[in-house]
């Protein structure tokens, strides 16, 4: 009963390919298959954005405030993705027993970070879309883009600094367990508030929107908001070209920082008997 | 060149101080010396806790060793991984891998897109080796809804995907009903005989396991190798000595004790049933049985059944610890 079938292996750029994809496709597949997801990710934010608008409409804030609300329960998805899902990747996968699998296999780990991070954006942009749909719909939200190219770049940019710092985070919190993951969710309130989400960054002052512009979607925001609202210059932190640039540096900064923790992630988990551990 | 090669292998676990214990360290494995061929089917036998799993790890490069040197084809672990983990495989009973919303044959395409294998030929090997273990028409159910003994199968299927050179397996028929653990059995002894660049190691704590398929096993227990030989010459180890199965009227613990003393006693171990006592006895040679008969006559205890048998290789166990695989696991726990 000799194997029938041959198989052949890749190795370099086209393996770290399939490897994005292979480890993409559960994420990708999955919002397809399982939609629990239009919930807790549809309904519960959708909540949080109407209280939001109403809130403002009490209070006679300026139309665009709307705006800004709706887009920001939108790129909240985002968020939530790096906090409940990017983040916390790694220990599950050690959990499942799929991390042991992913180290003994000749792909690199970051093809694998890589794979997880595409596939959250991917279901995190279906689930920021149907916000934004309804959103807007809702509240007959009006857009004027100054450039489609500043837009599209902002987007990008954030995107690589977020997930960047996501997949930095997976590797931290496997090394440091379940409490650094508790601490981190201490501050996802926090971090809603100073990141603006729901308004103007700049409200806080100078020196605190500088410190919440460590957080990618701060400054990512900000920029967006500028290009797509009337009076989002009037009330940006910084300019827009100032803003790409500091996004640049964070998603190099966050990228780099991500291959180094995975690195060293994987030298201290080997040495200390992490990987497949599951006693915490 | 070896397969696998270790000397002085030693890997110890740091344990936390917790509210029962202070902390400490644990010598997981000890000094091991294993030399196994390229085309071997190689068994590791020990009980729960001997150390196994984690020879297994070091191997695989998941888990550093503290001391000593381990060798895949002729790969060091710590030096490099890398190049190891173009050449293995591993799959351990029980495990939980994959994503339960993945169909079976989705989570086994992906795990061959960590091997760079195209998708064609990873499908085509897919449909074949589930046919192989009898699980094709499962193909499409997603791995959540599979049994435990299915979803095993679909484990080991994992590890023959990607043609690795060394398979390790860890308790592979782990929760399999008798069938499919046969099934499984001949397929990993096909699998090695069909290539002689094939190496496979498994792990198991069945005796049987380790005696129908293995063409050598070692015996370890608390992290050390105590034993490696073919089953048939570690059984014949044995063969001077005789193995009895007696079953005696009554026999307490304490005077299993006294009975330990009879000059020619080798090993020995008792289990209490409802109608007296079973004891398995190792005794330097026939004779011996007259002492037992009169020891056992002076404490009013009568045979009720006496049998002479092959030995087996939880004799030979038990002659190298002193005590059965079992008992070695339920006194671990205290
Ligand atoms: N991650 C770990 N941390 C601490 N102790 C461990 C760890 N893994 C295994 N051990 C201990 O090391 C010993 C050997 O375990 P293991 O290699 O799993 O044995 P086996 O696979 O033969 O059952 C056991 O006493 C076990 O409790
Ligand atoms: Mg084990």
């Amino acid at each position: 009963m000799a194997l029938q079938t041959k198989v052949t292996r890749r190795s370099g750029p086209r393996l770290f390919f399939q490897t994005v994809i292979g480890r993409a496709y559960p994420r990708i597949i999955g919002t397809q298959r399982d939609l629990a997801w239009l919930f807790f990710d549809i309904f519960l934010p959708f909540l949080s954005m109407v209280a939001y608008v109403y809130i403002y409409r009490a209070l006679k804030a300026p139309e665009e405030y709307i705006g800004f609300v709706v887009l920001g329960s939108a790129m909240t998805a985002y968020w939530l993705n790096i906090l409940w899902a990017m983040s916390s990747q790694l220990y599950w996968e050690k959990e499942t027993g799929n991390l042991a699998l992913y180290i003994i296999s000749p792909t690199s780990m970051m093809a694998i970070l890589f794979g997880m991070a595409s596939g959250g954006l991917f279901a995190t942009t279906v689930r920021a879309l149907v916000i934004l749909v309804i959103g807007n719909w809702l509240f007959h939200v009006s857009y004027t883009v100054v450039s489609f190219w500043a837009l599209f770049l902002v987007f990008v940019l954030t995107m690589a600094a977020l997930y960047g710092l996501g997949m930095m985070l997976s590797s931290l919190f496997l090394l440091f367990n379940r409490e650094a993951w508790h601490t981190a969710n201490l501050l996802q309130a926090p971090v809603m508030l100073f990141s603006g989400f729901y308004f103007p960054v700049r409200v806080f002052g100078f020196w605190a929107a500088a410190a919440a512009s460590i957080i990618p979607l701060t400054l990512g925001m900000d920029a967006i908001r500028q290009l797509v609202f009337p009076s989002g210059p009037l009330l940006g932190f910084l300019s827009v070209k100032v803003e790409l640039i500091v996004l640049s540096i964070l998603s190099v900064a966050f990228l780099f920082g991500a291959f180094y923790t995975l690195r060293l992630m994987e030298r201290l988990a080997i040495r200390l008997g992490r990987i497949t551990d599951r006693l915490g | 060149m070896f397969a696998v090669e270790t000397e002085a292998l030693g890997r110890i676990y740091k344990i936390k101080k917790t509210r029962k214990e202070p902390a400490h360290t644990l010598i997981a494995l000890d000094n091991v010396n294993l030399k196994v061929n390229q085309g071997e089917l190689f068994g590791l036998l020990g009980p729960n806790g001997a150390g196994k799993t984690t020879l297994i790890k070091v191997l695989t490069t998941l888990l550093g060793p503290s001391s000593g040197t381990a060798r895949v084809n002729g790969l060091d672990v710590a030096r490099q991984p890398e190049e190891i983990r173009r050449q293995i495989n591993m799959v351990s009973g029980g495990e939980t891998s994959g994503y339960g919303l993945l169909t079976v044959r989705e989570n086994l395409w992906m795990f061959t897109q960590f091997y760079g294998i195209p998708s064609r030929q990873a499908n085509e090997r897919i449909m074949e080796l589930l046919k192989i273990v009898g699980l094709e028409d499962r193909a499409n159910t997603k791995s959540s809804n599979l049994s435990t003994g299915l979803r095993q199968k679909m484990n080991i299927v994992r590890g023959f995907m990607t043609d690795p050179t060394v398979l390790f397996l860890d308790e592979p028929t782990l929760g399999l009903d008798v069938g499919a653990a046969r099934d499984v059995r001949r397929f990993v002894r096909e699998w090695v005989s069909e290539d002689p660049r094939r190496t496979l190691l498994l792990t198991t704590h069945y005796m049987v396991e380790a005696e129908e398929m293995c063409d050598r096993v070692a015996i370890i227990n608390q992290g050390k190798i105590l034993a490696c030989d073919t089953p048939q010459r570690l059984k014949e180890s044995l063969s001077s000595e005789g193995v009895f199965s007696i079953q005696v009227s009554a026999l307490d613990q304490s005077e299993f004790e006294e009975l330990k003393q009879i000059p020619g006693f080798r090993q020995g171990t008792i289990k209490q049933i409802e109608s007296g006592a079973e004891l398995e006895l190792v005794l330097a040679d026939d004779s011996v049985l007259a002492g037992l008969i009169g020891f056992l006559a002076a404490k009013g205890s009568s045979i009720i059944t006496l049998h002479k048998r092959e030995a087996t290789l939880e004799d030979v166990f038990i002659s190298l610890v002193g005590k059965s695989m079992k008992d070695v696991e339920n006194g671990a726990a205290d």
